[in-house]
């Protein structure tokens, strides 16, 4: 019986691929035997370019998508069992690229308490939980306002607030800071980040953005529907030429240490916060 | 032969209780051939900016100059400005809808009114241009990836033949590989061609590598517009407007507070080695 939030074992996704006239023409595999244990609690970030599987393989931790091979378990149930599909749903809630897409309400609060309504959750209990998920993300003072008043970041954390108040053990983000602003993505990975330490939710987040991950405790790199790489950000970030190799990069920080190596500094490998490397060549002086 | 503003401001809604100025007051000249970033916020005005320079938006008041003539003159040519100045949206892979990428990028030419020829030809430039590979010709651009699809719709605008591209975050979702990709091949076709290039990012580091000039907006109003070591000093002003400087010039402030001899300058990796290496040789 699997012990971590999320769990996969060899699991595969295989879809058809037809032609014009709709016609199986053959099968292709978007995820192929990953293996991934998340503990509860932990902060996993997903890296991988554009058509890795790395969407694919969020979609499974909450059963949108479910394995045509191998098995992927959340919270110790299997998401292929048909009557763990809402107890699944209800234990990982997901937030998506496009802010716009995910909110429907006309007032911040109305559209924060539509998923625990739909729960069944009582009017008292849903209007605690909007003040607790909106004071969460630091939205608490906008919640009488229209959710078209706020900027990316603003609906993306407000969406965020939705995804809380049906109170998940664990929350996946596909890409939350794709469309957002410098400001907008520092907003979101700080409610992110906060979330994780005052309610101790599972996070697994994917991004494009190397400077997001380096709090996190373990980052994997999918190439091609497999884990290519895993480890801490330092030890992913200290390996700037495998990386690259997977169209990934590294914070640029870390690319200037690394230019810094090449000239001749003797810094350490795996530098990934501005103090860090300050302070290493401070050391050097 | 340059594009310009003159006080342009712009009002929605004017008269209601909706109305807001997306612009205000906003002047520059931008000479043929350079290469220019707009940053802002999300909401700043960047993007009702941009569609002010191909017409796609009138100016409530104030002039928008094109090679010299005022674009809201009585019978100005708005058509031949439109394929002069090419606007590429964001995500425009979302408007491609052709049986396959050739056709999808002749769309454009079709519409000036050339020959099919002539379409094939401008439309095989264009693809050359961005990189784009001769065996995916003929295939659906649907079946593409996310970075060849971006290259297509660049290619759609490139056909049209204009002698300005403008480029609106031209790099949002795709992975690091792909943004460098896209990024080198603007950049590439600025200097083989001596188009200006307009680009809006969200990113600064994108912007420093690549630009001559930026334009900083903010609430409507134009609120620096310099080169990038210009801009990037004034760095807490852009962090107030919800902005920043790249990474390497946080770090080269915090080198110059802990006494090392540096200039904080440097807006890329390149650069700030070069002043830490040339610090360090004393």
């Amino acid at each position: 019986m699997p012990t971590e939030m999320i769990q996969a074992e060899k699991l595969i996704y295989e879809y058809d691929k037809r032609d014009e006239e709709g016609n199986i023409i053959g099968s292709e595999r978007a995820i192929d035997g990953v293996d991934i244990d998340v503990p509860a609690g932990s902060f996993v970030a997903i890296l991988g370019h554009n058509g890795s599987g790395k969407s694919t393989l969020a979609k499974h931790m909450n059963a949108i998508l479910v394995p045509t091979g191998g098995t992927m378990w959340v919270d110790g149930r299997d998401t292929k069992d048909p009557d763990e599909l809402w107890n699944v749903r209800q234990t990982a809630g997901m937030v998506f690229q496009n802010p716009d897409n995910q909110i429907i309400g006309t007032v911040v609060e109305e559209d924060v308490g539509f998923g625990p309504e739909n729960l069944g959750v009582s009017t008292d209990e849903i209007w605690q939980r909007v003040e607790e998920s909106l004071k969460a993300v630091g939205m608490l003072d906008r919640r009488k306002d229209s959710p078209n008043k706020l900027s990316g970041g603003q609906k993306q954390r407000v969406a965020i607030a939705g995804v809380l108040a049906m109170e998940p053990k664990c929350i996946v983000l596909d890409e939350p800071t794709a469309m957002l602003d410098p400001n907008g993505r520092k907003e979101v990975i700080r409610a992110v980040e906060e979330l994780r330490k005052k309610k101790n939710v599972t996070v697994i987040l994917i991004t494009h953005y190397m400077e997001e991950v380096i709090e996190a405790d373990q980052v994997f790199v999918m190439d091609d529907g497999h884990i290519v790489m895993h480890g801490t950000p330092r030890e992913i970030f200290s390996r700037v030429d495998e990386l690259k190799s997977y169209r990934m990069d590294v914070p640029q920080v870390t690319m200037l240490a690394e230019a810094l190596r090449k000239r001749g500094l003797n810094l350490p490998k795996g530098i990934l916060r501005r103090e860090e490397l300050v302070e290493a060549l401070c050391q050097l002086r | 032969m340059s594009i310009a503003l003159e006080h342009v401001s712009y009002v929605y809604s004017p008269g209601t209780a909706y109305e807001k100025h997306a612009l205000k007051d906003v002047s520059f000249e931008i000479p043929q051939g350079q290469f220019v970033g707009i940053i802002g916020h999300t909401g700043s005005g960047k993007s009702t900016l941009i569609q002010h320079l191909n017409g796609l938006v009138r100016a409530t008041s104030g002039k928008v100059l094109y090679e010299g003539k005022n674009i809201y003159d009585e019978g100005y040519n708005m058509r031949a400005l439109r394929s002069q100045v090419g606007l590429v949206f964001q995500y425009p892979e979302y408007q491609l809808f052709e049986v396959d990428v050739l056709s999808d990028v002749c769309f454009g030419p079709k519409n000036q009114g050339l020959s099919p020829e002539e379409c094939e030809k401008n439309a095989r430039e264009a693809l050359e241009l961005v990189g784009f590979p001769e065996k995916y010709y003929k295939q659906s651009p649907f079946e593409l990836s996310g970075g060849q699809k971006r290259r297509v719709a660049i290619a759609g605008v490139l056909a049209m033949k204009p002698k300005v591209l403008i480029l609106d975050e031209p790099t949002a979702g795709l992975d690091p590989k792909g943004r460098d990709e896209i990024l080198d091949q603007v950049e590439k076709l600025h200097k083989e061609t001596g188009m200006t290039v307009i680009l809006v990012s969200h990113s600064m580091e994108d912007i420093a590598r690549y630009v001559e000039r930026i334009i900083v907006m903010n609430h409507g109003e134009k609120m620096l517009d310099g080169t990038p070591k210009e801009v990037f000093r004034h760095y807490k002003e852009l962090e107030e407007v919800g902005l920043a400087a790249p990474q390497v010039t946080y770090v080269m402030h915090d080198l110059k507070e802990r006494g090392f001899d540096v200039s904080p300058d440097a807006t890329t990796i390149e650069e700030a080695a070069d002043e830490i290496m040339r610090s360090f040789r004393g």
